[in-house]
């Protein structure tokens, strides 16, 4: 064996880490844990229950329901002149999707403590497979969400999708790189600081009211000016504006508002991941 | 062979005690402390981790600089008491935790094994465990699937295969879990106290599976265990770890005497606890006494003295046939040597037995004792591993007696008489 082959090492251990090392080849190497832990997720959602992956549309459906009647009737908040149920539908979809990432997500150092602490794998693989598995969920729901469209549509309804609908898939992008840099900077706090997850758990719910899930952001600019600023530094708001405005061809979309919320999920994203590999390493010492 | 791992001076602390309570202004000061370049301000303060007595800090290091390398196909057994390190050195070289200082070279893929079973769900059948197990483990899935029918023959659960594995039975999913890992086609295999579950007959095939790793194909094993037999014959060499320091490194027979020698108290009276019923019993032993030749009592008999053991016991009631005996058995838990002596009858009293070994040389080690009376008939009490008895493998400079200072020469160092005599023709 010449020199060179004696100073190679595959692997090196240490107590230094560099920070920057996003240990993206790891992840590639377990690319097939990744769609197993996915597969794992979807069989065992249903195992056991009568109504399987039914249960994927009930809840959306049941929401719009109660929303329509409480929000829509009740409290009468404009809906942009859209179908109320269309309008629900489509603010809980893309919203469901970012707080299912978010919630399961900031869990994963502590539900998954018994397994990171016996075995290694990279432990972003387990973020990953959520928001893959997520993303079934999404599919589903996506689907009533325009079957919904067809059913209003054959009835005449006011809404005409626009060519912005062709950003879809980069929203949804957005929404799980949201979803996962928060999840993941959360993730790592709880495994010291469990207060947080405590936090998260009505923080999110608070979120959603400063989202634009059941109100327009049109409604907020023209009625209440002051508030304005809160619900449209909310990354979100933009996405599910966006979202709307492509779907049902309403709703406050610019693009420098998008641009902005790219920016800073994309800051939050790389965040997240530095602070999970940085407490990946020791967490288990710790939780 | 080449080097496969390099240890060098690593080292790993840990807070006792909760967390949570100031570890906020703690974090600060160690995060000011890092942006100025200096050293965690809470580790400088650390003391060996003595389990026993009370440290004046909470910080303790669970490994102090470690230095070692293992070769390539070798099979390294890590020995030790309880937190002595053994689980956090296994837990840093499988990556599950990060050093506080010092690194670990690695060449090649590692697997290891700290639990059998890691990442099982209960709810998918043992197919789509194994699929999942050992991608866990760090297998691709095509590599899963060449051995897929290799890894359920050796698990012998076949016709459980589609069954959700919390159907189960214990002993199934352990043999089906290790079965997985012992299928990992990595170079390094890190093995922890897992064989401690499954019968008898799984167990020897799992030691049998990582002998064939080690010495077949040249693969290189780490193992943990507190089972000598299975050290002494799976390892070539072995790590003894006390209180997070290296106590010993190299042969594995000197080794394991070591840890064994240093695992038990040394005494020279054992007291044997009343039996419940003492009163109703015809007799009971309550002591037994290690001595020398000389009846002076003695810790550790230097390898080839004569030593004897002295029991003392009580009898109630006059016992016809009185029979006393004395069990012998080393540290594999293989029995050497039973004897018990001329039955006589005796009365009510006081009495001691002697027992003395002037015919057979015991080779270095610890001995366990065991102590029975009985009736002739009828066993009147019994006691197991009452006592242990270590000769040591210092020999006693006034005996002339060369097989003593060997090694591994057997069991009894008895010398046989040989005769060598010159021949008139030649016979052979």
């Amino acid at each position: 064996m010449d020199k060179k082959k004696e100073d190679f090492w595959d692997t090196e251990i240490s107590a230094k880490h560099n920070l920057l090392d996003l240990k993206l080849k790891d992840i590639w190497d377990y690319r097939d844990l990744l769609i197993l832990l996915v597969r794992r997720d979807f069989v065992s959602f249903y195992k056991q229950t009568i109504l399987g992956p039914l249960w994927f549309f009930i809840q959306p459906l049941f929401t719009t329901v109660i929303y329509t009647f409480i929000f829509g009737s009740l409290a009468s908040i404009p809906t942009d002149g859209l179908p109320q149920p269309l309008f629900y539908l489509a603010g809980i979809t893309g919203w469901n999707y970012f707080a299912d990432c978010l919630t399961k997500t900031s869990g994963v150092f502590t539900a998954n403590a018994a397994l990171f602490g016996k075995v290694y794998f990279p432990r972003l693989i387990v973020p990953l497979s959520i928001i893959v598995s997520n993303l079934i969920r999404f599919g589903i729901q996506m689907s009533l969400f325009a079957l919904m469209m067809l059913i209003y549509w054959l009835k005449g309804a006011a809404f005409h999708p626009t060519q912005w609908i062709l950003l879809f898939p980069f929203l949804l992008i957005l929404m799980a790189m949201l979803g996962l840099g928060l999840g993941m900077i959360f993730s790592a706090m709880t495994t010291k600081y469990r207060d947080l997850s405590f936090l998260l758990t009505f923080g999110i719910q608070l979120m959603m009211y400063l989202t634009t899930v059941i109100y327009p952001l049109s409604v907020v600019e023209s009625k209440y000016p002051a508030y304005r600023w809160l619900v449209e530094y909310n990354p979100m708001t933009s996405i599910i504006e966006a979202f709307r405005f492509g779907f049902l061809g309403q709703g406050t979309f610019t693009t420098q508002s998008l641009a902005i919320t790219t920016c800073s999920t994309l800051l939050i994203l790389i965040t997240g991941i530095v602070i999970f590999n940085q407490v990946e390493r020791n967490f288990v010492d710790t939780v | 062979m080449s080097v496969v791992i390099k240890v060098e001076g690593l080292s790993k602390a840990y807070q006792l005690g909760e967390i949570g309570t100031g570890t906020i202004s703690r974090d600060l000061e160690r995060f000011w402390a890092k942006i100025r370049g200096k050293e965690d301000p809470f580790l400088k303060i650390g003391e060996t981790n003595e389990r026993t007595q009370k440290g004046t800090n909470d910080i303790v290091w669970s490994l102090n600089d470690l230095n070692f390398d293992v070769k390539q196909g070798d099979a390294v057994g890590i020995i030790g008491r309880n937190g002595a390190g053994k689980s956090t050195l296994l837990k840093i070289l499988s990556r599950v935790t990060a050093p506080t200082r010092g690194t670990i070279k690695i060449k090649g893929r590692i697997a290891s094994l700290l639990e059998v079973g890691t990442g099982f769900h209960p709810e998918l059948s043992g197919r789509e465990n194994i699929y999942l197990n050992g991608a866990i483990l760090g297998m691709r899935k095509a590599e899963i699937k060449r051995k897929f029918d290799e890894i359920v023959d050796f698990s012998g659960v076949e016709r459980y295969i589609d069954t959700p594995v919390k159907r189960y039975s214990s002993g199934m999913y352990v043999r089906l879990a290790f079965a997985v890992a012992a299928h990992l086609e990595s170079e390094i295999l890190i093995v922890d106290e897992v064989l401690a579950v499954g019968d008898a007959e799984f167990q020897k095939k799992c030691l049998g599976k990582m002998d064939v790793v080690s010495k077949g194909e040249g693969r290189t094993v780490l193992f943990v265990s507190h089972n000598m037999t299975a050290i002494q014959k799976l390892c070539n060499t072995v790590v003894l770890l006390n209180n997070g320091e290296i106590a010993g490194i190299g042969e594995t027979q000197s080794n394991i005497d070591k840890y064994l020698q240093n695992a038990i108290i040394q005494k020279t009276t054992f007291d044997i606890p009343l039996p419940q019923d003492h009163t109703a019993l015809h007799g009971f032993a309550s002591r037994l006494q290690i001595e020398d030749s000389d009846g002076k009592p003695i810790a550790e008999i230097p390898v080839g003295k004569t030593w004897q053991v002295r029991v003392f016991f009580k009898i109630n009631v006059e016992v016809q046939h009185f029979i006393i005996a004395l069990g012998i058995m080393n540290s594999n838990e293989v029995n050497i040597r039973t004897c018990w002596s001329e039955k006589a009858c005796l009365k009510e009293g006081y009495y001691e037995a002697v027992f003395r070994e002037d015919q057979l040389i015991f080779a270095p080690g610890n001995y366990y004792l065991t102590i029975g009376l009985s009736n002739y008939e009828r066993p009147i009490h019994y006691v197991e591993n009452i006592a242990s008895l270590s000769i040591s493998q210092v020999s006693d400079p006034l005996l002339e007696n060369t097989i003593l200072r060997v090694n591994n020469v057997g069991l009894f160092l008895n010398p046989m008489s040989i005769k060598i005599a010159m021949l008139k023709n030649n016979l052979l």
